[in-house]
This record gives C-alpha cells, sequence and structure tokens, in this order.
C-alpha cells in the first residue's frame, strides 16, 4: 500500500472520517486532564494570584495559531508546486480553525493583561504580530471566498499564504527583538523552563488538547470542502455515511 | 485541594471574571465551531444523496 493513495480527495474523505472520532476523544480527554490540572493541582501564583490560571488556554491557543499558519502555509505551498487537489483543500480547510485560535489567544491575553498590566490592550510587538496574523487569516479566507474558479483561488490565497508566513518568526521572536511588555517565552530550547513543573505540566497537557482538537476540526472541514468541490464525481454520489 | 468553598473557586482570589472571562469565550468558540462543521457536514450529505437518487446534480 502506497501513502500517496491517500492524496486524493476520494480516498482521503473516509480516511478523514475515521479519523475526527478519535482526535475529539483524544482531545476530550487531553482538555479535561489538563483543566484539572489547571484548576485543582497547580498552586495559586505567588506574584500573579489566580489570574495566571488563564496560561493555560493562553499559551496553547497561541502556538496552535502560529504551528496552523506554517501547516496552512507547507499545504497550500505543496499544492502550488505539485498541483495537488487535496493539500490545497487542507490548507483552506485549516484556516478558520487558525483563525478562531488566533482569536482566542487574543481573547484571553485580553483578559490577562487587564489585571496584570492595567490595560487591554497595548500596541506591543508581540500582541501587534499576533493581530497582523488574524489579519492575515482573514485576508486567506476572503481571497479563496472570492475568485469563483477554485483552482485559481487555490494558486491565488496559496502566494499569500507564502508571503505571510514571514509573520510567524516575527511572532515567535518578537519578545526577543524587541523591548516588549509581553513577557519572554515561557519555554526555551536552550535554558531550563521558567515556570514550576506542575503548571508547565498542565500548560504541556492543554497544548496537546488544543492540538488533538485543532486536527479534528481540520479534517471535519476538509471533508466538506472535498464534498463540495467533488459532488460532481461518481464516488461522491454513491457516497453513504462514509 | 487549595479551594475551601465553591464560592471561592468562582472568585479565582479576586480575578474570577478575568479568568471565567477567558475560558467562557474559548469554550464558546470550539463548541461553535464543531456545530458549524457538523451542520454543514449533515446538509452536504443530504444535497449529494439527493443528487445521486435523481441521478443529476
Amino acid at each position: 500500500m502506497s501513502w500517496f493513495r491517500y492524496s486524493s480527495p476520494q480516498s482521503f474523505y473516509p480516511l478523514a472520517g475515521k479519523m475526527v472520532p478519535w482526535f475529539f476523544t483524544l482531545a476530550a480527554l487531553l482538555g479535561l486532564a489538563g483543566l484539572y490540572i489547571a484548576f485543582f493541582v497547580a498552586p495559586t501564583d505567588f506574584q500573579q494570584g489566580d489570574a495566571y490560571r488563564i496560561i493555560f488556554i493562553h499559551v496553547p491557543a497561541a502556538w496552535m495559531s502560529m504551528l496552523i499558519y506554517a501547516v496552512m502555509a507547507f499545504w497550500a505551498g505543496i499544492g502550488l508546486v505539485f498541483n495537488t487537489r487535496l493539500s490545497s483543500m487542507m490548507a483552506h480547510a485549516l484556516a478558520p480553525t487558525g483563525a478562531l485560535m488566533t482569536l482566542i489567544a487574543l481573547w484571553t491575553g485580553s483578559f490577562w493583561g487587564r489585571p496584570t498590566w492595567g490595560a487591554w490592550w497595548v500596541w506591543d510587538a508581540r500582541l501587534t504580530s499576533e493581530l497582523i496574523l488574524l489579519f492575515l487569516y482573514l485576508g486567506y479566507l476572503a481571497l479563496v471566498a472570492a475568485i469563483d474558479d477554485p483552482r485559481r483561488a487555490d494558486k491565488a490565497s496559496a502566494v499569500l499564504a507564502l508571503v505571510g508566513a514571514i509573520n510567524v518568526p516575527i511572532i515567535y521572536f518578537s519578545v526577543q527583538w524587541w523591548n516588549t511588555l509581553h513577557q519572554g517565552s515561557t519555554i526555551s530550547m536552550t535554558r531550563a523552563p521558567s515556570m514550576a513543573s506542575i503548571m508547565l505540566i498542565g500548560m504541556l497537557v492543554m497544548v496537546f488538547a488544543f492540538w488533538a482538537y485543532s486536527i479534528a476540526a481540520a479534517l471535519m472541514r476538509v471533508r466538506c470542502e472535498i464534498l463540495e468541490r467533488e459532488h460532481h464525481s461518481a464516488w461522491a454520489r454513491k457516497l453513504e455515511d462514509i | 485541594m487549595q479551594w475551601s468553598s465553591a464560592g471561592e473557586f468562582l472568585a479565582m482570589g479576586g480575578y474570577g471574571l478575568y479568568v471565567w472571562g477567558a475560558y467562557a469565550v474559548t469554550a464558546v468558540i470550539m463548541v461553535a465551531e464543531v456545530i458549524a462543521l457538523a451542520r454543514r457536514a449533515r446538509t452536504l450529505r443530504a444535497k449529494s444523496s439527493r443528487s445521486a437518487d435523481a441521478g443529476v446534480d
């Protein structure tokens, strides 16, 4: 069996359908475990009090917003170079979930900034580049929606996704490159994490929960994209809940 | 366990509005996304089986 078999929408559609419930189950189990740690195991922070508990959703959402963009740009690029339909559909399917993750990161950040910084919003490099990420997602979705011919929409939106990818490292390194109000990264490859280990474990469990959720949502959406585009073909007409 | 009552848990040391405001909106966004996707999938499947019955688009 070749993995390339699944690069055709027809064979990927049932595979994705089988994977969706598994990833939702994984997301729910990890989410419950993460929330239990977040609220009942992790202690109150000695500086920020209980306001810091927002970190358990803020950091996972912020990471996913960047990761989903990178994955979306990757699939868009593959679709552009190799002209594979499924790759472009995957990119389209990831964009709304990525935009929602960006919105969650901005929203929870705002609700964390108000009690700790005294401001809902500041024009800080980290916050501003994350806001630009939201506009990139929205621009991508608007461009896809604006072009009637799906193959042309794939190509034009892929170029936008690839050009916009430059923003991802800018967000990531913004706390080092500029003097930001936003704190530096909690986890770094080069030094020990700057937080208590139980808080770190809870946060990582939530990261995996958000990751599983994003995969499940994107797979659900790519199935819709496939049906919308392929409904003329013989195989899609024969669909009986696969 | 660090909370002695449900009220204390909800108060979140005085940060209840911020903590629950952040968590509630996150939950609403995620649940709404899944519901919207399930509805979209159901509509599409109904449409494709209808066109299969009729033998036309």
